[in-house]
């Protein structure tokens, strides 16, 4: 598809800003076009893209990472304090149990929507390849964490909700799900999974149209049955798109908030106070920006183990595809 | 070949009874009830009033149907009707943020995609030195988790005095995001270029093959990658909440959640609070009525990288 960069350019002088000055150096530079090039013009270009990096992502980027190792409140200046942030949040019960609340609800939430995900793909691959239910499992992610999370709340409630009433009409007692320590966690998890299982099926999905029917085929051919074709064709050749819908999800499920924000607010007794929760809280609750940048930079670290870690596990770079 | 539509038939039939695909219908079946049952849910719930709703959790169809949801939802009551009806009387006006979450998310959606195609462009087909170098550096952009910046780019936001207004929730993304560039550049190194040089043969300069040639040729690209940004930047959440403070900055998504906070003295107004929901979940729904087939098939080309 891609026409090779070597095709011979173009030996006209042109009309564009390149062009501008003596006739001499024109020439000169319409003959090394190739090597020389629009510089103006691609200043032009490049100018708003770059100006939104350098100052949205790269300078903010740097400066959390500064922030991290001052006292900063907003209101004075950020004053340099070391390590301080850091001792501070190795000490910090607080922090470690937000960790833990973050890694359990990770578990359950990439566990159970990976799953799911998976079987929701193969049945949109092997039973039927509608496209109506493709985009109907498709539809809770077009809503917002917020939606969804205030959606279940209300499903979910203990005395209203239609969930209960369902558990009641069984003859089990009702479960307080967001407003008890044990089952919070899981039910936001869940909430979670809910909203995003369509996304991550279709990503899987579309890994799946690209092992070739023929295998199917010449193993049905065989007799095999379809946990075999699934065990034997469908994981090991999914096994590459997998891994980076793996790491993608787990990234994106370390970063939950706003389905804790709008459900539990890090409650009941701190049950459901997910890292970011718990940063965001430091920010905007006590004005501890460098406390919360510090805990920001440690979220950073290990998302970024986490990909290293998942994808030398995973081979994520290797296809079995040939 | 009689033979074989014959033995083709038989295993069809075959197939459709096995226990096997019937469990498979089934917990299909299943998916698709879990997926959609809540939109009801919201539906039949906001149509409900909040006595009937108390008085009959159970029932499928809405209870008490009235438009008082809605009425709240939409700051069209006097706060004691609402707080008569079961609502806070916190005067909540979701038309109005409505109106912010269309401009955010409009003004986000379009000067992202443009500013990014102009970017991809100069990566795909301008020649200039230091290229491969910035085209690192925004691909290294990719690895930072969005939520990283949050903080940091609050302080700065405040600092620029655009805290609580429109282009302050808007201005982080509307630049670009390192993956609109890529995305795009990829489609524009695609073009053939023979396309360009005959276009530039005919005495046309960059900037006119640009906007002449090379956006409308990107039109379904841009479409998708639109929709999705569009989507995103709607859904948004934890940015918006950070930098808007009242109504004249407040988007859909932070409204709903103050409403849910705004808990009246007798139990949440769930009637209200649902209208919103489905104020706030509606034009998404519509959008998806419209591209549907689009948006779906849009995924498999943006996850995959």
């Amino acid at each position: 598809m891609t026409i090779a960069s070597s095709s011979p350019p173009s030996r006209l002088p042109l009309g564009d800003a390149a062009g501008a000055g003596t006739d001499r150096r024109t020439a000169r530079r319409a003959a090394t076009r190739e090597e020389r090039g629009d510089g103006w013009l691609a200043a032009v270009f490049i100018a708003p893209a770059l100006l939104g990096f350098t100052v949205f992502l790269l300078w903010p980027t740097l400066r959390g990472v500064y922030l991290s190792f001052t006292r900063f409140n907003l209101l004075t200046p950020a004053e340099w304090v070391g390590l301080d942030n850091y001792v501070r949040m190795v000490h910090d019960p607080i922090f470690w149990d937000s960790m833990g609340v973050t890694v359990e609800y990770v578990l359950v939430n990439i566990g159970v929507q990976t799953v799911s995900a998976l079987a929701i793909a193969v049945l949109l691959q092997r039973l039927t390849q509608s496209a109506v239910l493709r985009g109907i499992v498709l539809t809770p992610y077009l809503m917002s964490n917020v939606v969804a999370g205030i959606v279940w709340l209300w499903i979910l409630d203990t005395q209203l909700g239609i969930g209960n009433e369902i558990i009641a009409g069984l003859g089990f007692d009702r479960i307080p799900f967001l407003a008890d320590e044990t089952w919070a966690v899981p039910t936001i998890a869940l909430i979670n999974v809910w909203r995003h299982v369509g996304y991550t099926a279709l990503l899987l999905f579309a890994g799946l149209m690209a092992i070739p029917n023929d295998m199917y085929e010449a193993a049905k051919v065989d007799g095999a049955s379809e946990w075999r074709m699934f065990r034997r064709i469908t994981m090991p050749l999914l096994r590459p798109v997998l891994a980076v819908v793996l790491i993608m999800t787990v990234i994106g499920s370390f970063q939950v908030f706003d389905t804790v924000a709008v459900t539990t607010a890090g409650g009941p007794a701190n049950a459901t106070n997910v890292l970011q929760y718990y940063i965001y809280g430091a920010a905007f609750g006590r004005f501890q920006f460098g406390y919360a940048s510090a805990m920001s930079v440690a979220l950073l670290v290990v998302l970024s183990a986490i990909t290293v870690l998942q994808y030398r596990l995973t081979r994520a770079g290797q296809s079995d595809l040939g | 070949m009689a033979a074989v539509a014959d033995t083709t038939t038989v295993r069809r039939v075959r197939r459709r009874i096995t226990p096997g695909r019937a469990l498979a219908w089934a917990v299909m079946a299943a998916i698709v009830l879990i997926t959609l049952v809540p939109f009801y849910w919201i539906l039949r719930t906001a149509l409900s009033s909040n006595d009937a709703l108390a008085a009959h959790p159970g029932d499928l169809l809405p209870v008490g149907t009235t438009t008082g949801g809605f009425e709240r939802a939409l700051g069209l009551q006097s706060a004691e009707e609402a707080i008569a009806q079961g609502g806070s009387g916190g005067g909540l006006r979701f038309w109005r943020y409505l109106v912010n979450s269309v401009v955010v998310s409009t003004l986000i959606t379009v000067c992202q995609i443009f500013f990014s195609a102009m970017a991809a462009y100069a990566f795909a087909r301008l020649r200039w030195r230091g290229r491969e170098a910035v085209f690192g550096l925004f691909l290294a952009g990719l690895m930072v988790p969005a939520i990283f910046t949050l903080l940091p780019n609050f302080v700065l936001v405040k600092q620029l005095g655009l805290v609580d207004s429109l282009l302050g929730v808007a201005l982080p993304t509307m630049f670009m995001t390192p993956f609109a560039v890529f995305f795009l550049r990829q489609f524009f190194m695609n073009v053939p270029r023979e396309v360009e040089e005959a276009a530039l043969l005919d005495g046309a300069g960059k900037v006119r093959i640009f906007f002449r040639l090379m956006l409308p040729m990107a039109s379904t690209p841009l479409l998708t990658l639109g929709l999705l940004t569009y989507i995103t930047a709607w859904n948004d959440y934890f940015w918006p909440l950070m930098v808007s403070y009242s109504d004249s900055s407040r988007v859909l998504t932070v409204a709903l959640a103050i409403f849910r906070a705004q808990t009246p003295q007798t139990g949440y107004d769930w009637s209200g609070l649902m209208a919103a929901t489905l104020i706030a979940a509606l034009p998404m729904l519509v959008l998806f009525g419209c591209f549907a087939r689009r948006i779906v098939g849009s995924i498999s080309f943006t996850g995959i990288k």
